[in-house]
């Protein structure tokens, strides 16, 4: 990115970065969402669990094993890939098309619920219901996020949230996963603090 | 990224893998109740087919549309293609109409490549003349794959008509790619003696079908057409068939898991027989399943993203 | 007449000169010559060659004035140094009668820009069949010497004795299409690697050199003269060297584009047998029908082949086989497109590329040897006192870019497009008259 040359001598900028969530607090949000979920859900009965790629997959999964812990009910996990349904597409070179797997059950009558790392503009929760009309008919939809930013541009918002995070429109989010990083965290990027 | 999809040396080992994956997801739309995807909605495919292909012709289609495309089928015969114009001008309309990919069938080898010259869109390549048919390879090798596993170490053989076969170029370009041994198998009248080093170097050439059968995993048959003995290339079906068609015996000289494969459509009783074209190892139903998913693929490679 | 007085040119590659050219002859040569009634010519840097002369031209006229008219084809051949060309029988109607080769030689003297010899066709309508009025057409106003059916081949070889004994009487010379057409079916460019590759029906290096092969016999056994055009493989340099040697009246000429492109450019590669031209250039893409010709272009060691060839004389000319094409008939498929390429004003560019600056050898092949092929009398001769002034005069140092739309020809498929090539023509007279000044033709 090419920017304006300065007019005068300023100091140079440093792009800030800001720990929101460190590992210990995921941990904490992940069990406080599946908590919910079970209050919600009448202990998670005919209810399917779909990570959004990435990262909302691990997540779906660590919510799995949680609600398993806690209520002993085994709730399945599925994978809900968006890349066709996205309304994105040509603003970009094409993107890979990754796997779509649903559980055996299927989705049809089911209370799905889809987990996603972040909730910003809602268009990739836009295209995931669509993607979930074309491969059956829940009986109802829910939302999952790790993080709600803001800033939606669509009538979307989730049902169980991690953390809200109030953020100006030139920072950025990012959420890291052992499974998927390396590391469990959430840091803000960028903002005003030249 | 690649812009036309004209010849199997297009493709690299990644982006050819790349296709056959995503093939993969595309074929999982084909068991849903919606077999449809909005990736290539508000797009415009144009079928511009200069010889009578109606299975490629609905292939390409049926796979335009489960990804949403508008499809415009333009054959030549009954239209303007057909009362002498030009294939420049043909190009200049489908541009006008702005077609964001064109797929060519045509007679002349080297037609998609001049098309490519005169449209912005994108060029597949649906078969030209005696030179590639790059779609029927890849779903070829997503054939070899979903049967056997992988490709790279498989031993193919392709035997026939080499010489005219579209279908065994783009087998040996694309195959070679993925890692794959390739033993072309005919008369020698029907093998071109400088294929290996005009296409792929590692690539085997025998005229005797009996000893290289029990050594392969693939045998590819090319479907072999009565006319060429007018051309001397063989003195009769009968001895063609004696000498290279495969049939229940030589099936039986195969190894177990080997498999059978069959561009189509067949010369039951000239290249292959019933018993074998009906046998389990043939995957000659399966293969044309799978070309509506590698299209899909290929289709949503090209204009599935921005990528001019 | 306008005299001409040039200045420190070069002729044929010897120490600086004046000529004096007046009345349509050289009039005077030496050094410090003065004429205040000529007009004069600075040609410092350049040399002096005798007319270029042309073996083998399709000027297309009559029935492709789209294409090329006796006159365009006049233009671009005075442009490229010719003083004289050849034009082949291939017209519509064809040139098989004094009618027809008397109405082509006429459009040339009208157009008076180069000597424009008819050749006639062998056979009636070239299909091969029966012989053409070939006496008629000697002894018309045309004095038609060379007879060709280009295009075909004269492949019964009951027919082509009989053309080689006929043409004895008037001191004729038959020029062979080499192609055994039952081994090029449907032959679209050179049987190997590439064709293979491409899909394309192969042209078989043996398809011309069997029918050289079995021609040179016939020349032998009945002691006519043969003239081979546009040979273009090893093995048929290698048949001609053997027939020479045994004494058997046959020449040979070779295309500037056989000594210059490869197969490989028919699959988009810039392969040519000169890495300098080469460099910077490269074709538009695979299965440019610019590059369909035929005989098709074929491998490097057949290229090289020929360059050896012509430079110790088993061949004897470079011919350009001229051959123009309307837009309509190259930007097409391959398989549909007709075969040919522009040839006369890019030839002694590419000899030059060929042979380098060996200008008595370039003045063999390109002047002395086809004029006597064709037996034209005051062409192919050195400027010298007295004898007729057509001459060309080239910079060896100039390089010029290769524009198609800057041709003369009114045809635009010259393979060369976009490459730089070395050389070029300042100026030509025919009979002393000026036809090109300044790279640019006069009239």
């Amino acid at each position: 990115m090419a920017y304006p040359p300065a007019a005068h001598p300023s100091p140079p900028r440093q792009p800030s970065v800001k720990v929101i969530l460190a590992a210990a607090d995921v941990s904490r949000v992940v069990d406080r969402i599946a908590h919910q979920i079970l209050e919600k859900t009448q202990g998670a009965a005919d209810t399917v669990l779909l990570g959004i790629p990435t990262r909302g997959v691990p997540l779906a999964k660590r919510l799995a094993a949680r609600i398993s812990t806690f209520e002993d009910v085994t709730v399945p996990v599925g994978v809900l890939d968006i890349t066709l349904y996205r309304d994105d597409l040509r603003r970009h070179a094409t993107r890979a098309v990754g796997p779509t797997d649903l559980p055996s059950d299927g989705i049809d009558g089911k209370r799905v619920i889809l987990v996603d790392d972040v909730l910003f503009s809602g268009r990739t929760v836009r295209a995931a219901l669509d993607a979930l009309s074309d491969v059956g008919r829940p009986a109802s939809v829910q939302l999952a996020v790790l993080v709600d930013r803001g800033h939606r541009q669509l009538p979307i918002r989730a049902d169980y949230v991690g953390k809200n995070i109030p953020t100006a429109l030139a920072e950025s989010v990012k959420v890291t996963l052992a499974e998927t990083d390396g590391a469990d965290e959430v840091k803000l990027y960028g903002g005003a603090s030249a | 990224m690649i812009r036309h999809l004209l010849s199997g040396a297009d493709l690299d080992a990644a982006t050819a893998t790349q296709i056959l994956d995503t093939a993969a997801e595309m074929a999982t739309v084909a068991g849903r109740e919606v077999k449809k995807l909005p990736a290539l909605r508000g797009r415009t495919v144009v079928n511009l087919f200069y010889e009578d292909s109606t299975r490629t012709r609905i292939s390409f289609e049926a796979a335009a549309k489960r990804l949403s495309a508008d499809v415009i089928n333009f054959s030549a015969k009954g239209s303007s293609v057909a009362k002498g114009e030009s294939l420049k001008d043909t190009a200049l309309t489908l541009q006008a109409m702005g077609a964001d990919a064109v797929v060519v069938r045509h007679p002349a080898s080297g037609a998609p490549h001049r098309l490519a010259n005169w449209v912005d869109g994108s060029v597949v390549n649906a078969g030209d003349g005696t030179h590639e048919h790059p779609t029927q390879a890849l779903l070829d090798a997503y054939t070899m794959r979903s049967r056997l596993g992988r490709i790279a170490g498989l031993h193919v053989a392709v035997v026939g008509d080499v010489l005219h076969s579209r279908v065994a170029r783009s087998n040996v370009l694309l195959l070679s790619t993925l890692g794959a041994k390739v033993t072309l198998v005919g008369p020698p009248t029907l093998i071109p003696v400088d294929i290996p080093q005009a296409l792929a170097p590692g690539t085997d050439v025998s005229y005797d079908l009996d000893t290289v059968l029990p050594g392969v995993d693939v045998v590819m048959m090319l479907r072999v057409q009565r006319e060429r003995m007018n051309d001397s290339y063989f003195p009769s079906a009968r001895e063609y068939a004696r000498r290279y068609g495969l049939d229940g015996p030589r099936m039986r000289r195969l190894p177990e898991h080997a498999i059978v494969m069959h561009p189509g459509p067949m010369n039951r009783g000239m290249e292959i027989t019933p018993e074998v074209a009906d046998s389990p190892r043939s995957t000659i139903v399966e293969q044309v399943a799978n070309g509506v998913s590698v299209r899909m693929a290929v289709l949503y490679l090209l204009l599935g993203g921005n990528n001019r | 007449m306008t005299a001409y007085l040039i200045k420190n040119v070069s002729v044929v590659g010897a120490a600086p000169t004046d000529l004096l050219i007046r009345d349509g002859v050289v009039a005077e040569t030496g050094g410090g010559l003065t004429a205040p009634d000529a007009t004069v010519l600075d040609a410092t840097g350049l040399v002096a060659l005798p007319g270029l002369v042309d073996l083998h031209t399709h000027l297309r006229e009559p029935g492709r004035e789209d294409a090329e008219t006796v006159e365009s084809g006049s233009r671009a051949a005075a442009l490229g140094g010719y003083t004289a060309v050849c034009a082949m029988a291939n017209t519509s109607p064809v040139a098989d009668t004094a009618g027809v080769v008397e109405q082509v030689w006429r459009l040339g003297r009208e157009a008076g820009l180069v000597d424009v010899q008819p050749i006639g066709a062998v056979t009636v309508g070239l299909a091969g069949e029966r012989l053409a009025e070939l006496g008629a057409m000697a002894d018309s106003a045309a004095r038609v010497r060379i007879f060709s059916d280009d295009g075909h081949c004269v492949a019964d070889p009951m027919l082509m004795r009989r053309a080689l004994e006929y043409v004895k009487a008037f001191d004729g010379v038959i020029a062979q299409h080499a192609e055994e057409p039952r081994l090029t079916e449907g032959a679209q460019m050179h049987e190997g690697e590439v064709s293979t590759r491409l899909g394309l029906t192969g042209w078989p290096a043996v398809a011309e050199e069997a029918i050289i092969a079995r021609d040179v016999l016939l020349a032998e056994h009945v002691g006519s003269r043969l003239h081979i055009c546009h040979v273009s493989t090893a093995g048929s340099v290698a048949v001609l060297r053997h027939a020479k040697a045994r004494g058997v009246k046959v020449t040979a000429e070779v295309t500037p584009h056989h000594l210059l492109l490869t197969d490989e450019v028919v699959s988009g590669r810039s392969e040519l047998a000169s890495p300098a031209l080469a460099n910077n250039w490269s074709p538009a893409g695979p299965y440019d029908p610019v590059f369909k010709v035929n005989p098709p272009l074929r491998t490097a060691s057949d290229v090289a082949a020929l360059r050896a060839a012509l430079a110790e004389g088993v061949i004897d000319i470079i011919a350009t086989d001229h051959a123009p094409h309307a837009l309509e008939d190259k930007e097409c498929e391959w398989a549909y497109a007709r075969p040919g390429m522009l040839g006369l004003e890019t030839a002694l560019s590419i000899a030059l590329d060929v042979l380098g600056p060996q200008w008595d050898l370039i003045a063999e092949r390109m002047s002395r040897a086809p004029a006597r092929i064709a037996g034209l009398d005051g062409h192919g001769v050195d400027p010298a006192p007295g004898v007729p002034a057509n001459l060309t005069l080239v910079d060896p140092a100039a390089r010029r870019v290769v524009e198609p739309a800057e041709l003369a020809s009114r045809s635009r498929n010259t393979p060369y497009a976009r490459m730089t090539l070395p050389g070029r023509i300042v100026a030509t007279f025919l009979r002393g008259e000026l036809t090109v000044l300044d790279g640019k033709a006069v009239k």
